[in-house]
């Protein structure tokens, strides 16, 4: 199949073949990140614009990196060097970089919606690296990829989501780009951040830690969302830490090929041990490479769809 | 100016009336309705109205016309040409203006401002305590006295207990409503209704039971100090429910609810489209049923708009940050219309809630034709499809989630005291 959308801005838009067609291609990107000279033509004269009006580090590298080895010219804009200090709305900002002709607007923003505004108003691809709680499906694509890379398939995988869900938008894509396969997906986390119809995407809940891990191929820890007042749901985070810190003791319930993924960025010793963060059946490195890949994948993608 | 409406099918519902009827109409005032009348004097414009509705015309008691303070969002002027184009010949503002309708110069002000600019009737609803604060009450005996109908902080609830008894205890001096807007403000740190859609979109939401919780307290309080008390735009089950229990045991309760709420479900918020943003916020289809068997079986008195305009720039942004409400006014009936055309409501029961219910809560001589009333009138095609296209709006509000609807009925006619105020261009 071809690419055919003008954005990436949510999982929830995608066809299983649109994300295996992501997937099956990262497969390829990932050998050039591997090798000496880590640079390709395919996107040479092309212009990409990171717009982050949140903090980031990895995404936004990650997402500069994939340009750059596709040979593209990269900008970047971060909402506290911008006009938008200055009082200048999204529209406004939307319209003067589409006077400059880009070919791809990377935005993280803190409200939902942003990239689906952003994408109204201009002709270049826009590819949402974050929008509030709502989501992140370029994360949920690389989670899929290593989920995939990792245990060779992702239909039949049991999948632990553990953390603050309400507040996550990696949980929200991933849950979004897993109903796509057959797996069965549990959530776990304080019921203060279970959003109560959460059922009605199609996975479970379950409080109890331990038995939320038991039996897990797949455990993906959350952080706290404090910027998004995650705090706030929980007595302490000392409280957080030992109710659902995942700790060596839980892996033993799960499958013994667990693979255990994170995000990023870790909040060591509060959402997870330093021993399993660091331990073998610890994927969160895997992922942060993959990412390359997977990006380069889509910018490939949304580049070189017919117009 | 004398105005004949020949064979019109005339509904009143005050005066249970429903056929095919003309009316007279001389200085500003129904003189007389009886069939096939033959005046004999001069000067008499005669309208046509066979196959078409003549009812009275709409009240709406719920709008915000923004002026004064923010006359680039709407002004008197244009909230009216609003209104008599929908189809109403009267309106209610509510006092969230700047300054904020809370004492007798900005209610003198906007009654002054209504007689020379207005096309429509519009009576100012005064705040219910100063400069929406929920502290002290405002004055509501001087507003009284100039003009107001009711008394409400719409926008907010009054959030101590106290305060709002005090209120309700003290409007009984004047007759008036007191109307509630009802929403926990500690549950209410959202943007679109807490369910399936928000999980989706991950916007931060509005439970139903912030309406409901609200609601169920300020009844208790109202029949505690045994007052009226009217619950304004009502969206959720629950309410309709707790409503509708409370009606069977005090009769001093009356609500309404807007267009929208029986309309749209939350799902329309996964656009993300700035214009689907409104408090409360539009909750689940579940919700949406409970509105149309509310006003079914009449626990909902009164259908009213909300109409909130606001300019581009206040929409036109992420939807956190946008501005909450639709600018309602004209296409509030033809949207209603599809109660009809659903089987939801007869004709006469539709044309109850926007006019004798309101007409009887706000103690006001219109919502009726009876001979010797003022003459409000409008005369609608109930089956007209037309597309809604905000740009032809009156309003200086373009904001509504409708552009590009197609809707079933639409008001060709208007008259506001005997006089045309309005004739759509499909009227020939």
């Amino acid at each position: 199949m071809k690419w055919s959308k003008k954005d990436l801005l949510g999982i929830r838009e995608l066809s299983k073949e649109e994300i295996l067609l992501i997937l099956d291609s990262a497969d390829s990107f990932k050998d050039i990140s591997r090798r000496e000279v880590k640079k390709v033509p395919t996107l040479r004269g092309k212009t990409v614009i990171t717009l982050f009006y949140e903090p980031s580090t990895r995404t936004r590298t990650s997402f500069e990196i994939a340009a750059k080895r596709l040979s593209a010219d990269t900008i970047n804009i971060s909402a506290n060097t911008s006009s938008h200090v200055k009082g200048e709305t999204l529209k406004d900002t939307a319209r003067n970089l589409e006077s400059m002709r880009p070919d791809v607007i990377v935005i993280r923003h803190n409200m939902p919606g942003a990239p689906h505004m952003l994408s109204r108003i201009v002709d270049s691809s826009v590819i949402n690296a974050g929008d509030g709680a709502h989501e992140h499906p370029t994360q949920a694509l690389l989670d899929l990829f290593t989920m995939r890379e990792k245990k060779d398939r992702i239909d039949g995988l049991n999948i632990t989501i553990v953390g603050d869900i309400a507040h996550s938008r990696v949980a929200r894509s991933n849950i979004f780009a897993l109903r796509h396969f057959n797996t069965r997906i549990t959530c776990s986390g304080p019921p203060t951040m279970i959003p109560p119809d959460i059922e009605s995407l199609g996975v479970h809940v379950e409080y109890d830690m331990n038995r939320a891990v038991k039996d897990a191929d797949v455990i993906m820890m959350l952080r706290i969302q404090k910027e998004r007042g995650g705090i706030s749901y929980i007595p302490s985070v000392k409280e957080y830490s030992i109710i659902y810190g995942l700790k060596a003791e839980h892996l033993k319930k799960a499958k013994k090929d667990v693979i255990i993924m994170h995000p990023g960025p870790m909040n060591r010793g509060v959402e997870i041990t330093d021993e399993v963060a660091d331990g073998p059946y610890s994927v969160i490195l895997d992922q942060v490479e993959n990412g390359v890949a997977v990006r380069m994948a889509i910018l490939y993608l949304l580049t070189g769809r017919e117009a | 100016m004398k105005i004949l409406i020949k064979k019109g099918r005339v509904i009143d519902p005050k005066n249970g009336r429903d056929e095919i009827l003309d009316i007279f109409i001389n200085g500003g005032i129904i003189e007389k309705i009886d069939k096939n009348i033959r005046e004999k004097v001069d000067n008499v414009h005669v309208i046509d109205a066979s196959g078409l509705i003549v009812a009275p015309g709409l009240i709406d008691m719920h709008v915000h016309l923004r002026e004064p303070g923010y006359e680039y969002k709407e002004s008197i002027r244009t909230g009216t040409m609003a209104a008599v184009k929908g189809g109403f010949t009267s309106v209610v503002c509510m006092a969230n203006t700047d300054p904020v309708n809370d004492n007798k110069s900005v209610t003198e002000f906007i009654i002054k401002q209504a007689k020379v600019e207005g096309v429509c009737r519009v009576f100012p609803c005064g705040a219910i305590t100063r400069n929406l604060k929920g502290e002290e009450l405002a004055e509501i005996g001087e507003m009284y006295a100039a003009g107001i109908v009711a008394i409400s902080d719409d926008g907010k609830s009054v959030k101590n207990s106290e305060t709002l008894r005090k209120a309700l205890e003290y409007a009984k001096l004047f007759h008036i409503p007191v109307i509630s807007h009802c929403e926990d403000e500690d549950l209410s740190k959202g943007f679109v209704h807490e369910g399936k859609a928000s999980v989706m979109s991950g916007l931060d939401a509005v439970p139903a039971i912030a309406e409901e919780i609200i609601v169920k307290r300020d009844m208790a309080i109202a029949q505690y100090v045994n007052s009226p008390l009217h619950l304004t735009h009502i969206s959720s089950g629950g309410s309709v429910d707790a409503i509708g229990e409370m009606k069977r045991r005090y009769n001093q309760i009356t609500c309404d609810t807007c267009p929208h709420y029986f309309t749209l479900t939350d799902k329309a918020t996964l656009s993300f489209d700035t214009n689907t943003k409104v408090n409360p916020p539009l909750r689940s289809k579940e919700d949406v049923d409970a509105m149309k068997e509310g006003l079914r079986n009449e626990t909902i008195d009164i259908i009213a708009t909300d109409h909130a305009p606001h300019d581009v720039t206040s929409k036109d942004v992420e939807f956190n940050i946008a501005t909450s409400g639709i600018s309602g006014l004209e296409t509030a009936f033809g949207l209603s219309l599809a109660l009809v055309h659903e089987g939801v409501l007869s004709m006469k029961t539709l044309l109850k809630k926007f006019t004798e219910n309101p007409a009887k809560l706000l103690k006001l001589p219109h919502g009726e034709l009876t001979p010797g009333s003022p003459a409000d009138i409008i005369i609608f095609n109930p089956d007209l499809e037309w597309t809604v296209d905000r740009n032809t709006f009156a309003s200086k509000g373009k904001n509504t989630p409708f552009h590009g609807w197609n809707l079933k009925g639409k008001n060709l006619l208007t008259i506001v005291d005997g006089k045309i105020v309005y004739r759509d261009p499909a009227f020939k």
